[in-house]
């Protein structure tokens, strides 16, 4: 019944438009935030921008909003340089972190205020609010203050605030960040349903990996202050263009390499280079716990020379399992397997594993800021002889 | 409030009284001995005796309105009045001025050292009163005062119309030296509790700033503001010590009458007439705290 009155009455009433980003920089006091960001969305797209701490993420969509202003490039809306106008004239719905909603106002209230602010007439203001109300499930709680809902209810009136003015450009900053896990879920799959539903051009900025996966058309990872890379979520996953971007995204070991030639020497198997310009010599390899596999389940062929060790941990994570093998001479690494197989491999007990000869990434750079979350500890090998 | 929900699924497992432990005597209330002590000999005590005072004739003898009756004269009126006017006055400019101070404080940075030293001088100032005040003001812009004088030198007289300082004029301007301090500590709290994401919001939203003081921080402050002034307000009406070392003559406000009552030679049967004087200004701080604390109320439900 919601879906059908969003639909009919609660559509944009034109496609989502396109955004573009052209070479955004912004500087603070000898800090540049944003260093050359380009980044178009494409019309009705929901963009997440996933980075670390301080790389940007905010300032940009500060810039987008008109809440900062720029020292270099443009934001172009729907083929229009927004550039130079103040927040209040382009019409951009915005999400904050917490505590957004007007604390003397009703959710009600709260989502009628930008239509309040238009001259919309307070008959259909009310009918408007309340379809939006409706539209986030919050109809039984219209009449309620903010300090009589829970953090994950308020962020529901905070975008159903920002979708009824019917912005041009929905822009959310980290909404889920100050809510536990379970409601943070809900609540991301939630505002993909109704972002989906009403159609607007979105940019999402979050540090949790996992929901930019889980929510975005495409996710870009920034890295202080510039774009990494923008891909569908599955190949920022799976086909990392960059070893910050392997290791950012998803859970990665470092091992020591040997470059030589188009190859690298990662515990004694030869795998091909993502990046083939990379210059002989010692290296760390970026080695993602999927590509390895226990030997003597599979008679892959493919398989290279099996690696001996201990298994020192396992971590049950459902249907896969994670299980950390030392493999001697103080290196360890994280293998990521099928719950089934790994069930055999209690700790202590000694394991075999392959390493899949997938092209590889290698850096020479420290690791990057791990991301937070127990998932993302990468496992720490530098500083070992090869 | 992001964790209401939090809470609320854990309670079930939290809220159970904990099994085996000996039941506890509730003695919380203990701690509260002291304070509760305190306030009664030095608060609650004298309210009473002056209350009843003011109902009981001189000599010892029984009920009466009589010392009420006898408020009704003009000096006593013009003194009522007088206490208004100066606790107002000084209240409305103590307030605005302190407000916009509080408010410049309160966009700056949390931490930063400009704030600290300013809080603090004002909890200093705020406090500041009495002969020291008094001599600050007569040892500057007094009928000899260095500023007076400095600026007589360059041909501008403060005193064309005759001394004003030690009259109510002057009260107002010796007492806005204690209120303004005392307005940036009462209010800062209210407008630190303005977030800047409302503001944002409200831009976002299409508001102008003129949009957003009309419908978010103008409502959220002025219950504050408002509660804020009358705590002023009941401050400057019970002040004496920088009133009687100002003014030496006369009773113009009415807690020099009440200390002109106990000083001087008291009319046989008219005991108790500081105590009626005493018990109208305690029904007009009491109306006054009344409307503060509905207003506080409002205000930190808001802005916590
Ligand atoms: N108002 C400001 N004054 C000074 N420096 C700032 C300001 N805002 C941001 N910065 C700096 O700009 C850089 C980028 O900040 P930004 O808030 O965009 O990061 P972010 O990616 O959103 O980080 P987070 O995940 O912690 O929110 C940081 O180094 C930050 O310290
Ligand atoms: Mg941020």
């Amino acid at each position: 019944m919601t879906e059908a009155v969003g639909v009919a009455t609660l559509g944009t009433g034109r496609a989502g438009v396109q955004v573009r980003l052209e070479d955004l920089r912004r500087r603070y006091a000898g800090v540049s935030a944003l260093d050359g960001f380009s980044l178009t969305l494409e019309p009705g797209e929901l963009i997440a921008l996933l980075g670390p701490s301080g790389c940007g993420k905010t300032t940009a969509l500060r810039l987008v909003a008109g809440l900062e202003d720029a020292d270099g490039g443009q934001v172009v809306v729907d083929g229009k340089d927004v550039t130079g106008l103040p927040a209040n004239k382009r019409d951009m719905g915005m999400v904050f972190q917490a505590y957004s909603l007007f604390p003397h106002m009703t959710a009600r209230q709260n989502v009628a205020f930008g239509l309040r602010l238009r001259g919309v007439k307070s008959s259909e203001r009310k009918q408007r609010a309340g379809d939006m109300l409706d539209l986030v499930g919050l109809s039984a709680q219209a009449d309620r203050y903010a300090h009589q809902m829970s953090g994950g209810q308020q962020q529901r009136v905070a975008l159903a605030r920002a979708l009824a003015i019917r912005p041009k450009v929905l822009l959310l900053d980290e909404p889920l960040s100050a809510l536990d896990a379970k409601v943070r879920a809900q609540l991301r799959d939630e505002i993909r349903r109704v972002q989906l539903e009403v159609g607007t051009t979105t940019l999402f900025v979050t540090h949790d990996q996992e929901e930019a996966l889980a929510i975005a058309d495409r996710v870009g990872v920034m890295r202080a202050g510039h774009l990494e890379q923008l891909d569908a979520p599955g190949t920022v996953y799976s086909r990392p263009q960059t070893p910050f971007v392997a290791e950012f995204v998803g859970l990665s070991n470092r091992i020591p390499a040997m470059v030589s030639g188009k190859t690298a020497e990662v515990l004694g198997v030869h795998l091909p280079l993502v990046d083939e310009t990379t210059s002989d010599g010692p290296a760390i390899a970026i080695v993602r716990p999927e590509a390895f596999t226990l030997a003597g389940t599979i008679g892959d062929t493919s398989l290279d020379a099996p690696l001996a060790g201990t298994v020192i941990a396992t971590a049950f994570l459902g249907a896969v399992s994670r299980i950390t093998v030392d493999l001697g001479g103080g290196l360890t690494v994280m293998a990521q397997l099928p719950t089934s197989e790994a069930s055999a491999y209690p700790a202590g007990t000694a394991a075999l594993l392959h390493l899949r000869t997938d092209a590889v990434l290698v850096t020479r750079e420290a690791a990057v800021v791990p991301a937070p979350g127990p998932a993302a500890a990468a496992v720490e090998n530098v500083g070992r002889a090869g | 409030m992001a964790l209401d929900l939090a809470e609320a699924t854990s309670t079930p497992a939290d809220g159970r009284p904990a099994k085996g432990g000996r039941r506890r005597l509730p003695l919380a209330w203990l701690g509260g001995v002291p304070f509760i002590g305190y306030v009664s000999i030095f608060l609650l005590l004298p309210t009473a005796i002056v209350i009843f005072g003011a109902f009981l004739k001189g000599n010892g003898g029984g009920f009466t309105l009589d010392n009420l009756k006898s408020l009704n004269q003009d000096y006593v009126r013009s003194a009522f009045e007088n206490s208004v006017i100066l606790s107002a006055a000084s209240a409305l400019i103590g307030a605005v001025v302190g407000g916009v101070f509080a408010y410049v404080i309160a966009t700056g940075r949390r931490d930063g050292t400009m704030r600290r030293i300013v809080t603090s001088a004002c909890g200093v100032l705020a406090q500041f009163g009495g002969v020291t005040l008094a001599f600050a003001f007569i040892a500057t812009i007094g009928g000899a005062g260095f500023i007076t004088v400095f600026l007589a030198n360059h041909g501008i007289d403060i005193y064309s119309d005759g001394v004003w300082l030690y009259k109510l004029n002057g009260l107002v301007l010796v007492y806005t030296y204690f209120q303004i301090p005392l307005m940036v500590l009462v209010f800062l709290p209210a407008v630190d509790g303005i977030r800047p994401q409302w503001r944002e919001a409200a831009e976002s939203l299409g508001g102008t700033t003129w949009h957003y003081w009309r419908h978010v921080a103008g409502p959220l402050l002025f219950p504050a503001f408002i509660g804020s002034a009358l705590l002023l307000f009941a401050n400057a009406f019970s002040a004496y010590a920088t009133a009687a070392a100002l003014v030496s003559q006369g009773g113009i406000i009415v807690p020099l009458q009440i200390g002109n009552s106990l000083s001087s030679e008291v009319i046989v049967g008219q005991q108790n007439y500081g105590k009626a004087l005493a018990f109208g200004m305690i029904v007009v701080v009491a109306i006054v705290m009344a409307l503060y604390v509905v207003l506080q109320r409002r205000t930190t439900k808001w802005l916590k």
